[in-house]
């Protein structure tokens, strides 16, 4: 499958109050791979992944999927492609129960109710979190609620995920179970994070965003090594990288 | 009380509504009907009624008793919302002197009596409506409103106003926590700091509807919640509105106490 080809193809966006959040940023992730954002507070990485599913419009330059070009028509065809996980899963877990949650995107792709609740049943168990599907949100802990936000987002079957700091507020032990959850994902993944170990663990590849510009493109190993170049962009090396004296 | 006590007060509530009983098991859409129905009878009485009150408090009690819901839990709810109806009846004492009986030569004025037949109906509407909720998830709730036909906008609001309030409170918290860290003595605890507050709160909370709706987009949303049937309606359920029914009509139409008064 050729067509999961996302490009971003010298992308500008200015927010209202006149704020240049990017500046020209090209790439072109290809079927199945993972990539890592990484870049300083700032650096354009939020603005970058709401372009991904049609929640901000690049001022000029395009986006596009497979062949689909990101316009104001190919919005809902975007989002059924691409699933973005939250930072904070609060926001994320808008229903009143996690089954709830979990049926409302498939329930807005127009499917009939045993199909859906197939599909709940499928996305639930895959973060292994079937158990929990009758609490409401407020009741389950942050690692359950990543989860469940994870859930909830696979249940649309999207073709690539797009997640914000998928790990942050998270204890070390839920840490390290999403970041094996991760790895048996075959989707294109892209992960924007300042947890340089989880994308050197999960991302082959890794985008540095500075200035909301890409200013390095290449694999996460030979970039998140480069001491120099990673404190010129208010990042260190990763924890795995630093040998304790 | 101080915020955090408020605040695990209502989780306490919620908590409740998740417990398995008959009375928790039982169809949401039952209880709500047979809600709805015993606030209407109950105020559907005279302003002078008291005798025939009395025995509608067999509802929330056996309700009560058979949910497994801790009365003091209840009474205290009661309490708080109180002042209302006390300051709704207050005044009639005084305004309505008539006098409508005498009680070992004690007058009684009509206004007693009315004041006395508000605080009843009162104790058994929000008894009624406390238990509704204490035995039925919000959730559970709001389906069943849905399904009966209430309007899907109202309905959402009110699935998300109990998502939310939740998230909301625990925002508030971390203020309130935050400032009286700093407020040393009573400065920083004025109204001044407190009105900023507010507006603080309703800043972040402007940012996190914007964010939510993002989420709902992303998850194909366009105008309406779409649910789920949950349940079915059972024998058990048709019987327990086919009894409250008749529980109330029995002793709304018919003057059972009086007979019992008389009788003995």
């Amino acid at each position: 499958m050729s067509h999961h080809i996302v490009e971003f193809k010298n992308v500008f966006f200015r927010y209202p109050d006149g704020t240049e959040a990017l500046k020209g940023v090209n790439f072109r992730i290809t079927h199945g791979e993972s990539v890592g954002v990484v870049g300083a507070n700032g650096a354009g990485k939020s603005t970058l992944l709401q372009h991904m599913n049609g929640y901000l419009m690049p001022t000029s330059g395009t986006v596009t999927i497979g062949d689909l070009t990101l316009t104001g028509k190919t919005k809902r065809e975007f989002r059924k492609k691409v699933g973005i996980v939250f930072q904070n899963p609060d926001d994320q877990l808008f229903m009143p129960t996690v089954f709830d949650d979990v049926a409302f995107g498939p329930l807005n792709l127009g499917m009939d109710e045993a199909s859906v609740r197939e599909r709940v049943r499928k996305a639930l168990g895959m973060v292994n979190s079937l158990d929990l599907q009758d609490k409401p949100p407020h009741h389950l802990s942050s690692g359950q609620k990543s989860a469940v936000a994870i859930a909830s987002v696979m249940a649309m079957e999207p073709d690539i995920l797009a997640m914000d700091e998928p790990a942050a507020n998270l204890d070390p032990r839920s840490r390290r179970s999403l970041i094996s959850l991760l790895k048996t994902f075959k989707h294109s993944k892209i992960i924007a994070s300042h947890d340089l170990d989880l994308i050197l663990d999960v991302c082959e590849r890794c985008i540095v965003i500075g200035g909301g510009a890409v200013v390095a493109d290449g694999p996460s190993a030979e970039i998140l090594s480069n001491k120099a170049f990673l404190e010129e962009n208010n990042l260190e090396l990763p924890l795995s990288f630093q040998g304790r004296s | 009380m101080t915020f955090d006590t408020l605040y695990f007060d209502i989780g306490r509530m919620d908590r409740l509504s998740y417990r398995e009983t008959f009375v928790h098991r039982l169809d949401p859409r039952a209880k709500v009907i047979a809600t709805i129905l015993f606030l209407f009878t109950v105020i559907s009485f005279p302003k002078y009624e008291i005798v025939a009150l009395a025995p509608f408090f067999l509802y929330p009690v056996l309700l009560l008793t058979v949910g497994e819901i801790p009365v003091r839990f209840i009474i205290k709810k009661m309490i708080v919302v109180s002042p209302f109806a006390v300051f709704i009846g207050i005044f009639n004492p005084i305004l309505d002197t008539r006098t409508a009986a005498v009680i070992f030569g004690v007058s009684l004025s009509a206004g007693w009596i009315s004041f006395l037949s508000i605080l009843l109906k009162f104790a058994l509407t929000i008894s009624a409506a406390l238990l509704l909720i204490a035995t039925t998830s919000f959730p559970g709730v709001c389906h069943a409103l849905r399904r009966l036909g209430f309007p899907a906008l109202f309905v959402s609001q009110l699935l998300f106003l109990y998502r939310y309030l939740f998230v909301l409170m625990e925002e508030a918290m971390r203020i309130v926590r935050a400032r009286e860290m700093r407020s040393f003595g009573s400065r920083g605890t004025g109204m001044k700091v407190f009105v900023r507050l507010i507006g603080i709160l309703f800043l972040r909370t402007m940012d996190r509807a914007e964010r939510i709706y993002y989420a709902m987009l992303s998850r194909g949303f366009h105008g309406d919640i779409p649910s789920l049937k949950r349940s079915r309606i059972a024998f058990r359920d048709l019987a327990f509105m086919a009894i409250t029914i008749a529980f109330l009509a029995v002793f709304r139409f018919l003057p059972i106490t009086e007979g019992i008064g008389r009788v003995a």
